[in-house]
């Protein structure tokens, strides 16, 4: 209840600021709260919004799917056989670091315009984070469980199906979160350049036209759909690291 | 596989071990045989450390064997290189008249010092997670693992998670853990270390009444010199590192025994002997100079 009360506070001192910054800046670069809420509401109320809303959070889903399955395996395999996690963890860090928007005429020139090239920078941002979060998950498993293991003649799928992988959970969702905010920016990103379709494409064309409400709101839009499930995340990381410890 | 817990004691009685096996003797049967056993780690500055042997070492069917010895002397070193967990530098070990060859052989079974209690599942799924992964039926599953949960006391935790439960509760569970997989040998590295001295006593009493019903062979890893004297058959004593078996000590206890032999008079000389034989090699352990009275 307590923790509620503090959000909405929250929430109450950044609509304050971004009123002050509306005074400040006026119309032309920032619409008021209001009016972006008002503007909201018939963007919710229209048909095109939802088929842009529809193709940016399926791309997203792809982009996820990828990062996750091949995050977790490149992270488990990492993981499991020391030799080539020592190898393979400074060359997973540089190239977290680097500036995946470097890569973005390339991904074009491969998947060219449209949905599969969304996905795919989606996806390099998600997997690297993924990869490295499931990888230290692994090393840190207590090695008390691999002898265990041994003891009870578990085979090698047995071993990374029933003890690696529900061990390492909790991890793997607090990789999830970080994956699924760097995916999500991915997609956008990949949307606000080369694409006709998806909310990226809409906040660009908006910005083309001058529209700046409609900027915003499918910006206000966007996050509250992204807070939201990332709020699921974390609870979900909270619980499964209480039950842990 | 058949019979539950009961029936294969029943049927492990019924071979009728030595009563008071004398290691190496003829009367009882060597269950486990290590022969010249010796482990060498490589060091981290290129060297190697010599952290055992060379051992050798006959197990009774039946028997309880304890190993005391100073920290750090390779007691855990000779509990992997037995159970198969780690492959010896030299030397061999028999299991059942068979080679470990550095895999864990059918029919042992193994209780470490360390939580080894999986936090995601119940206590009593924890308790059947070796049995599921074996393919066993669940009727049989069911069977065994409510067998273990009455016999171990944790009738009133099935469904609590081991974050709920006392480490002497999930030590508990991982015993449970081993004991339905109907071990013939049970190898136990310090498994009360992390309790509390009320809670050793008590499990120790535990462990001695799992080993009679079962009829398996028990050998414990422990430093507590009072804990090996009041639960073993026989005790080795092992020097400080390269580890070797310097001693080798008869209590002679009857086989229905608990904690309260303690107050018996050959328990204090027991103890002190064990002491008597450890306190160099603790000294030396411990990396103090002028050693010895």
């Amino acid at each position: 209840m307590r923790q509620f009360f503090d959000s909405l506070v929250f929430a109450a001192v950044l609509v304050a600021i971004w009123q002050g910054l509306h005074w400040f800046a006026g119309d032309i670069a920032i619409a008021s709260p209001g009016v972006t809420a008002e503007r909201a509401m018939v963007l919710l109320g229209s048909p095109s919004f939802w088929g842009h809303f529809r193709e940016t959070f399926s791309a997203l889903g792809y982009a996820l799917a990828i990062a996750v399955l091949g995050g977790m395996t490149i992270g488990l395999v990492l993981g499991l056989h020391r030799l080539s996690g020592e190898v393979a963890e400074p060359i997973l860090v540089s190239l977290y670091s680097l500036p995946k928007i470097t890569l973005y005429p390339l991904i074009l020139l491969i998947f060219g315009l449209g949905m599969s090239a969304k996905v795919a920078f989606g996806a390099i941002h998600g997997i690297i984070p993924v990869a490295i979060f499931t990888m230290g998950a692994v090393k840190t498993i207590a090695p008390v469980y691999f002898k265990t293991a041994r003891v009870l003649q578990l085979s090698r799928r047995q071993l990374v199906a029933t003890v690696v992988i529900p061990a390492a959970i909790p991890e793997l969702v607090s990789g999830l979160r970080v994956g699924f905010s760097l995916t999500l920016l991915g997609v956008l990103i990949g949307e606000m350049f080369a694409s006709q379709r998806g909310l990226g494409f809409l906040v660009m064309n908006a910005i083309g036209t001058l529209d700046v409400p409609t900027m915003m709101a499918v910006v206000l839009l966007l996050a509250l759909v992204a807070v939201m499930i990332s709020a699921g995340l974390l609870y979900l990381d909270r619980r499964l690291h209480h039950r842990v410890a | 596989m058949s019979g539950s817990v009961v029936d294969m004691a029943a049927a492990q009685r019924g071979r009728g071990f030595a009563r008071e096996p004398k290691p190496g003797g003829d009367m009882a049967e060597v269950h486990a045989e290590l022969t010249g056993v010796k482990r060498v780690y490589p060091g981290a500055d290129g060297g190697s450390v010599h952290a055992l042997g060379p051992v050798d070492l006959k197990l009774a069917r039946g028997e309880f064997y304890s190993v005391v010895g100073p920290s750090g002397c390779g007691k855990s070193t000779l509990l992997d290189v037995l159970a198969g967990l780690s492959a010896p530098t030299e030397g061999s070990i028999l299991f059942e008249g068979r080679e470990v060859a550095g895999r864990v052989p059918p029919g042992i079974g193994v209780v470490f010092q360390e939580d080894a209690s999986f936090p995601w599942l119940t206590v009593q799924d924890n308790i059947a997670f070796g049995l599921r992964r074996a393919g066993t039926d669940a009727a049989e599953v069911d069977r065994r693992v409510s067998y273990a949960i009455g016999f171990m006391g944790l009738k009133d935790f099935r469904k609590a998670y081991p974050a709920q439960l006392s480490g002497g509760m999930r030590q508990r569970v991982c015993i449970a853990r081993t004991l339905v997989m109907q071990p013939r040998l049970i190898l136990l590295d310090e498994p009360f270390g992390a309790l509390d001295a009320q809670t050793r006593l008590l499990m120790g009493d535990e462990l001695l009444k799992l080993w009679r019903e079962t009829g398996a062979t028990v050998m414990l890893i422990t430093h507590a010199l009072d804990e090996a004297a009041m639960l073993s058959d026989r005790i080795g004593v092992m020097s400080a590192r390269p580890g070797r078996l310097i001693a080798d000590i008869r209590t002679e206890w009857p086989r229905e025994r608990d904690s309260r032999i303690a107050a018996e008079e050959s328990f204090g000389a027991i103890t002190s002997r064990l002491w008597g034989l450890l306190r160099d090699e603790t000294v030396k352990a411990a990396g103090m100079s002028g050693s010895s009275r």
